[in-house]
């Protein structure tokens, strides 16, 4: 296969971006799309070029550090990561539009590669659990409902890509945030810190900067990992639950 | 030295609901449900145009005599407007703060355009200022008569209606808010469903389901009006 590749690149924090045009040959549909990144990046340093800066960590869909958007998608055509992605999804001869996830709450460092660090302090505002730590406790000793695990599963499979915001029209984390919050508060060891944990990861996330729900459902429609939509509706009745409860206190 | 015992302190119900996005939406979900529920009403009391002088008019004295004796003289009328006009300004001055946010969040566009979400939702904001417009035009022009095409006749609505539907710009100025109103509560009725946690994945079908037959519903009942008076029906 033989493509055409406009590649946003952009020197450093600081510096203004532009697309780049590159040719590259000899892609077989078999390769993944940082594999196919990865060929043009050989050519490049051969040339003597900077190489184009972009995330990958696991390259198995599951650490969440690939992030690119493809022709406006967020991850590409197929409901995957960038990483999963192959190239037999494309047509020789066709031109791929390569840019990093745009939103203010994700400041790009270099290319491809933008500062997704926002995530992790929404974590840190209440995406735990406090307990001790030690031995593993008893399996038995904490009873959960089957239709609970599998929900708590379900959000659980989030990996943090940060696909939900690059798609989002409004640059809002609320899918992020809700996957994270009905993660920990359906189980009962999310429990103690039901109402804090809402209340705390909401505000942070208002804090970083991303924007609000209009229910455009672009989120759930980008997301690798098949978080619904009605996430963040759960989150919102945690939220006002949440407020409701800790007034009363 | 004693240890302080309560490290949770918050700040107040009302604090955390305005300065969150979360609870601002929810401020927007809730007055725009009490317009909505007005509108329903409105809309009902509008078709009575269809039975006649008498009867229209009857019903808008009777909107002034509502609650009497308990009541004084328009007393639950000022009552009801005085709940209007706070649904009114909460909705605006919460949905343009969140606009202010959402477009900071993504101050630069992707090169790569694709066609996004459905025609309801990308309209909300430009279909919300038209019809916070046309509230403004729709009170000077049949609730104070300020700007009413031909003499405006207090107590007598029937004559007024007819007047504006009389007038090419009337028919005009009505027809695409009334437009605009049910795309924005298609949308928003969804919408609001989702802020207030209402929805499900087993309930969100029915849930637009409802928002759809509201929608037609406000839409067709309003527009029947000026309908009505264009094709004679009404005169
Ligand atoms: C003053 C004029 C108005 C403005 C500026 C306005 C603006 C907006 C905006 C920007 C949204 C958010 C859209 C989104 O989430 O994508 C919204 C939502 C909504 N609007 Fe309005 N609107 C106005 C009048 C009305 C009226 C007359 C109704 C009554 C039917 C109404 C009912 C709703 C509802 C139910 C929502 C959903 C709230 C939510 O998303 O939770 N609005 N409006
Ligand atoms: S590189 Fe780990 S998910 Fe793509």
């Amino acid at each position: 296969m033989k493509l055409t590749l406009r590649v946003w690149r952009q020197r450093n924090a600081d510096a203004d971006g532009a697309m780049s045009t590159y040719e590259v040959d000899g892609v077989s549909p078999d390769m993944s799309f940082l594999e196919m990144l990865d060929t043009l990046n050989e050519e490049l340093i051969l040339k003597g070029e900077d190489p184009v800066a972009f995330d990958h960590d696991c390259r198995e869909g599951i650490c969440g550090a690939c992030s690119l958007v493809i022709n406006g998608e967020a991850h590409g055509p197929e409901r995957t990561t960038t990483c999963q992605l192959h190239m037999r999804s494309f047509r020789d001869g066709d031109t791929l539009d390569i840019e990093p996830w745009r939103a203010s709450a994700f400041p790009v460092i270099k290319d491809l590669v933008v500062d997704r660090s926002a995530f992790d302090r929404i974590i840190q505002a209440g995406g735990y659990i406090t307990a001790p730590t030690g031995s593993a406790p008893e399996a038995h000793a904490t009873p959960v409902p089957k239709p609970d695990a599998d929900l708590a599963f379900e959000h659980a499979e989030c990996i943090g890509c940060g696909a939900c915001v690059a798609a989002c029209p409004n640059g809002a984390a609320m899918l992020f945030t809700s996957a994270k919050v009905n993660h920990l508060n359906v189980l009962p060891q999310g429990a103690p810190e039901r109402e804090t944990r809402v209340l705390d990861m909401v505000a942070q996330m208002d804090e970083e900067g991303f924007g609000g729900c209009t229910l455009a459902g672009e989120c759930a429609t980008a997301c690798p990992k098949g978080i619904p939509l009605t996430s963040i509706t759960s989150m919102n009745k945690e939220w006002l639950r949440a407020t409701r409860k800790v007034a009363k206190r | 030295m004693a240890l302080a015992t309560r490290t949770d302190r918050r700040p107040s119900l009302a604090r955390t609901v305005w300065d969150s996005s979360v609870g601002k939406k929810a401020v927007m979900a809730v007055s725009g449900i009490v317009m909505l529920l007005y509108l329903v009403v409105h809309m009902i009391g509008n078709l009575k145009i269809f039975f006649g002088p008498g009867e229209f008019n009857h019903y808008a004295h009777w909107l002034r005599t509502l609650g009497e004796p308990f009541m004084h003289y328009e007393w639950t009328l000022w009552m009801i407007r005085v709940v209007l006009v706070a649904a009114v300004v909460a909705h605006a001055v919460s949905a343009y703060q969140l606009s202010r946010r959402d477009l900071r969040a993504r101050p630069s566009k992707y090169v790569h355009r694709k066609a996004r979400a459905s025609y309801a939702t990308r309209t909300m904001r430009w279909g919300g200022v038209i019809l916070g417009l046309f509230i403004v035009w729709h009170l000077l022009d049949l609730t104070t008569g300020t700007v009413h095409a031909g003499g405006f006749q207090e107590g007598h609505p029937y004559q007024n209606v007819v007047d504006t539907f009389s007038t090419w710009y009337g028919n005009v100025v009505y027809i695409v808010a009334v437009l605009a109103l049910g795309l924005h509560v298609r949308h928003g009725f969804f919408s609001a469903a989702q802020t207030l946690g209402a929805g499900s994945r087993t309930r969100n079908r029915a849930l637009r389901a409802v928002a759809d037959v509201l929608a037609l519903l406000l839409t067709a009942g309003f527009v029947a009006v000026p309908v009505g008076v264009m094709t004679g029906v009404v005169s």
